[in-house]
Order: structure tokens, then sequence, then C-alpha cells
């Protein structure tokens, strides 16, 4: 049972704040994902968590019990790196050993789970050598390998698949997630890919400057962004955006488009629709066509909307051309609002 | 139009001036290379074949270009008053510069490589800055102080004031030599297990090993060839410098040969001993 609570967590380095007040609890067994851009604080969150950064206020739980005062080692944990951190001075199998040997367990304890976390990462052929002869997919499995044999009730890993190609990238999720799956560990993993985000995690922690903006699973952090960044972030090609003026109470204006919205006090509000929730038709936002691009199944098309850009993933049978003017009909269901202030979802 | 034109006329000669300079570098690097060997062999070369030469031969006029094999310089130079006992102090001091400075040394490059504290850029310039001063002007002070310690011409004395000389190359080169192992290699041994010390010592010290044992014999190098401390510092317990440099002003030629070879070549065959361990450190800075 290791269930993780990060309560009010905050770091500074010296007079820039990495990370704001991090709230976030994650179930025992539970796979969460930490995604966010470049230097949004992940890693840094991730080090707290671990006991290699301490934080400037807040408190740390794993499995009940307090831990910031706890050394890495004391707190049940295992990491991935991001860079791997395979000891280039052992063989795969002393490296897989290590933290087993720290442990004290017997020499046949040692050799049964090395051979069985080989096997699982499928490395058995591979025991005996050093890293330094090693591809950096082989280096990627035995650090998991290494981590998944202390039997933790954490594991943590840090952008662990950022450096593989595409197609053994793929490969190497399907595996982690079925590893990680049966091996019943509480599971923090991050990345910026969220592609990988969608389809490893249970639940989503979406990042950005040091905050948590939303916490939720894939489909919801896909369906119902919290604020204006998740939706920007997430989704490729991202969400559209459009100004929305007030024209009665609980119905906006967008784009000369009268729709029905929510009540607010604001004059002004973001209106917000996913590419692939318009439908080309006889009525809808005004656009004119800029860039036609067939992706097979569908056709990304990008207009000019009210001047400025909108995408809209329309059917591969749609005949359209650059410079037609069309008329996309957002699905009323999937409208989304934000307040341009708080960037909030209304 | 013409532009186009000139360009392609003037890129002919440009390109085999290129190549006639790239030649010209072949060159000017081969030269250098046979310069730079010629400047470190031909004077160990011309010490060794006189010291294995008889003392008759030393002074002879044409030179052999192979040494005729005579230990009588040597056997001398061995059986000389003193040079067994001065030997013994070189070794001694040396030793204990050596593990002074790396035991010093060491710490200090690794705190530096690792940790993160006020005035650590200027602690680090301090550190160079120790080479700043003239030997010379520090050692009657520093005679005087030794004498009234007690420390003047004993091997621990002398060893003290070349680990000064010895512990700044200690200190910054294990500091390079940690800095070059991944932070993230200490933190994973933490991760799994060790504390601070376990991870140093199960981690850090196999892969630092190389480096620490080249700055180790630098040490002893620095020590074993060095010459105004232990003059000054010495009268009973010379080191092997400092008799040389007393006792043999005034002795043959074969003599001071036999001598010199004697202070050389077991630097050398220091060096040459830890040669692997000297690439290994490059290797180690490389990747
Ligand atoms: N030791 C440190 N000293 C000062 N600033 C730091 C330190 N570590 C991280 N930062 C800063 O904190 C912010 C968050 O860094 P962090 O490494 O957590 O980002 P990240 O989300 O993991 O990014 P990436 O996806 O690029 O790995 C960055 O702006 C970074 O510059
Ligand atoms: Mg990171």
């Amino acid at each position: 049972m290791a269930e993780i609570a990060i309560k009010g967590v905050a770091k500074r380095f010296g007079g820039f704040t990495a990370l704001h007040q991090v709230d976030l609890t994650i179930a025992d067994q539970e796979f969460m994902v930490l995604l966010g851009a470049s230097g949004c604080g992940k890693t840094t969150l991730l080090r707290i968590v671990a006991g290699l950064e301490t934080p400037s206020q807040g408190e740390m739980w794993i499995g009940g019990r307090r831990v910031d005062h706890l050394p890495p080692r004391d707190r049940g944990i295992a990491m991935v790196f991001q860079n791997y951190a395979v000891f280039p001075h052992l063989t795969v199998f002393e490296n897989i050993a290590f933290g087993l040997r720290m442990k004290k367990l017997p020499q046949q304890e040692v050799e049964r789970r090395v051979n069985r976390t080989a096997e699982l990462m499928h490395i058995e052929q591979l025991l005996k050598r050093y890293s330094g002869q090693l591809s950096g997919g082989q280096r990627q499995r035995v650090a998991v390998a290494r981590a998944l044999a202390m039997e933790p009730d954490v594991i943590l890993m840090d952008e662990p698949l950022s450096n593989l190609d595409a197609l053994l990238r793929l490969e190497m999720r399907a595996e982690l997630k079925g590893v990680l799956a049966a091996s019943k560990t509480t599971t923090i993993y991050v990345t910026h890919d969220q592609v990988e985000a969608m389809s490893l995690a249970d639940r989503i922690a979406v990042m950005h400057q040091g905050r948590i903006v939303q916490a939720a699973s894939p489909v919801e952090v896909y369906r119902n962004p919290a604020a204006r960044f998740v939706g920007s972030f997430i989704g490729n090609p991202p969400m559209n955006f459009l100004p929305a003026a007030k024209a009665a109470n609980g119905s906006w204006s967008v784009a000369g488009l009268t729709l029905p919205g929510p009540k607010s006090d604001r004059q002004a509000i973001e209106f917000a629709i996913r590419p692939e929730d318009v439908e080309a038709g006889e009525a809808g936002l005004p656009a004119i066509v800029r860039v036609i691009e067939p992706l097979g199944p569908h056709t990304l098309v990008t207009c000019d909307v009210e001047g400025g850009l909108f995408r809209a993933v329309l059917e591969s049978s749609a005949t359209v051309a650059v410079g037609d003017r069309l008329r996309l009909a957002p699905k009323p269901e999937r409208i989304r609002w934000f307040d341009p202030e708080t960037t909030h979802a209304i | 139009m013409t532009g186009t034109h000139m360009s392609a006329i003037a890129e002919a000669p440009a390109a085999a001036a290129t190549a006639d300079a790239r030649k010209a570098g072949d060159w000017l690097l081969v030269a250098t290379a046979i310069l730079l060997c010629v400047w470190v062999l031909l004077p160990i070369y011309l010490l060794i074949v006189n010291a294995l030469s008889s003392p008759q031969e030393v002074t002879a006029f044409p030179k052999r270009f192979f040494p005729s094999f005579d230990i009588g310089s040597l056997t001398f130079f061995i059986n000389f008053a003193g040079v067994a006992r001065a030997l013994w102090n070189s070794v001694l001091v040396a030793t204990l510069t050596m593990i002074l400075s790396i035991g010093f040394g060491a710490p200090a490059g690794y705190a530096l490589s690792r940790f993160d504290f006020p005035g650590k850029e200027t602690f680090r310039f301090l550190v160079l800055m120790t080479r700043a001063f003239p030997l010379p002007l520090l050692a009657l002070p520093l005679a005087v102080m030794f004498i009234r310690t007690g420390l003047d011409d004993t091997a621990i004395g002398l060893a003290l004031v070349h680990t000064t000389l010895a512990l700044p190359f200690a200190v910054l080169i294990t500091f390079s030599l940690f800095s070059g192992i991944p932070v993230e290699l200490e933190e994973a041994a933490w991760t799994l297990g060790c504390t601070r010390w376990q991870a140093f010592r199960k981690v850090i010290l196999p892969l630092a090993l190389p480096g620490i044992a080249a700055s180790a014999v630098f040490a002893f190098t620095i020590s074993w060839n060095e010459v105004f401390a232990a003059a000054v510092l010495t009268i009973e317990n010379r080191t092997l410098t400092a008799f040389l440099l007393q006792s043999l002003g005034e002795s043959p030629l074969y003599l001071k040969f036999a001598g010199g070879a004697a202070l050389v070549v077991p630097a050398l065959i220091f060096i040459f001993a830890v040669r692997k361990y000297l690439f290994a450190m490059w290797g180690i800075a490389n990747r």
C-alpha cells in the first residue's frame, strides 16, 4: 500500500520559483503521468518525491508516512533516470542486483530476481555486458529492470522513453504498461509527450509553469480541459480558440454566429472547440481555407476565421480547395468556454 | 550573372589553396611532434647513456652511440656515502606527500564538484593562487617556524611543504574528475539503498580511482623532483634532490649523470606504470 500525497509543496531555486504550492494525491497502484512543457517543473517535483531535492515548503507523504526528513533509500521508492544512470563499472547483472545486494538478500534470491526482471525486460542475453556495450534502448531496459527488481512500493520514471526511436518507444510503452500493471506498484511517470501520457496514464497531471493545472483521467483532460493551457497543450492539432462577445445573458456571439453558452458577468469570454468537433455545412463559423493537409483517414484544413488561425479535421471525402469559403459548424455538446482573465474553464 | 562566374572561377584556386594549407598543416603537426619528442627524449637518452658508461667514457670524446653498460658510475654513486639514506628519505617524503595531498585534495575536489556553497568560485581561485607565492619568499619564515615547532629536518615537515605544492593540483584534478562523473549515478545509488558514503565507495570511487591514482602519482613526482624547500628545510635528513644539489656540485661529471638518472628513472617508471590510468582518466572525461 503506497498512496502518495504531495501537500502544498513549493520549490525555490534562489529567487526563481520552480514549483508553486503543488497539491496532488496519487492512489495506491495508480499510474500517474506528469505532463508538461520543458522547464515546467516535472523533474523537480519527481525529485522531491524521491528525496533527491528538499522542498522549500510543504509536506510529502508516502504510504501514510511523512517522508520529508527521510533520505531516498528509506522512502520505498525506485527511480528510473532520464539519462538511465546505468553504472558503467558494473555488468548488467550487477547493475540489476545492486539494490538487492544493498538489501543484503541471499545470493539465491538476488539471482532469482535479476533473472526474472531481466526476462521481463527481454535482456536475459545481455546480463554479462557492460553499459558501454549496450544501445540506448537496451540501457533503458536495464534501468527499468534495476528499478523493478527492487519490488518497490513506488516507481518514479523521468522521461524514460525520450531517447528511443519512435518504433522502439511504441514497443516499450506497451511493455511498460503491462509490466507495471502486473507489478502493482504506484507509478509516477514524467513525460512531455502527450501521446505517451494519454496511452499510459490512469490519470494525467498537466503541469504549467510550476503549477498543476489539472489532474484527471486522459479522456477528461482531453474533453474537458480545466484551463485554456490544457486545451492548447493537449491534442494534436490543439484546440481552437475564438473570442466570444456577450449577445444576451447566456448567449454569445462568436465570429458572427450566436451560440448558447454559460451565464457570466463578463462582456467577453473565449470560445473553444477541438478541430475534429466541427463539420463543414450550410451554417457555422465563416472560414477561408488557407492550407490543406490530407492525412489519410482525415484531412486537416487550416483556415482563417475572423483573421485568426482555425484548424478543422474534416472527412477526407470532403472536397475543399485553397481559397474556398466554408461554414464550419461546431458540435454544440463539444463547445468549451474559458474565462480570458483567469484562463479557467467556465 | 558575372557574379556567379566570378565565384566559380574563384572557387577552384580556393579549393587548391585549402588542400595546400591542409598539407602544410599536416607537415607542421608532424614536425612539431618530432621536435617535442626530441626535446623530451634527447636529454633522457644522454642521461641514460652516460649513466650506463664507465667513468672514463663519460669524459671521453667522441661519445658512443650505445652505452657500454658499464655500471661503474652507478655502483660508485649508490655506494657514495649518504645516497641510500637520501633515496629512502625521498621515497618517504614523496609517499607522505602523496597520501596527504590525496587525503585532503580528493575530498576538497569532491565537495567542489558536488556542493554549492557561497564563495565557491573564490575558493577555487584561491586554490590556484597558492601557486603564485614563490617558495623562496616563504622559505625563510617557514624555516624559522619549523625550527620553533620542531618540524625542521623531519620527513613529515618537508612532506607538509610539498603537500602545499601538490595540493592545488590534487584538488583541481580530482574536481574535474568527479565533475565528469554524472551526479545521477550517485543519486541512483542513493535510491537503490546507499548512504552517501556507500554510494561514494561503491559507485564514485571505482570510477574515479584511475584518475585519483594518476593525481597521486603526480603528487609523488612533484615531491620527488622538488629541490628548493628540501635544501632549505633539511640538513641531516636530506632528500635525494637536496643531497645531489649539496654534495654533487663539486663532484665529477659521471657522478652527476648517475645521480640525474637515479632521479629521473623512477619518475619515468612511475608515470609509465600509471599511463593506462592516465588514458583511462581521459576516457572518463570524454564519455
Ligand atoms: N538546481 C537548479 N537550480 C536552479 N534552477 C533549477 C534547478 N533545477 C531546475 N531548475 C529550474 O527549475 C525549472 C524546472 O526544472 P525541471 O527540471 O523540473 O523542468 P522539467 O519540467 O523537468 O523540464 P524538462 O522537460 O526539460 O526536463 C526550470 O526552469 C529549471 O531551469
Ligand atoms: Mg526533466
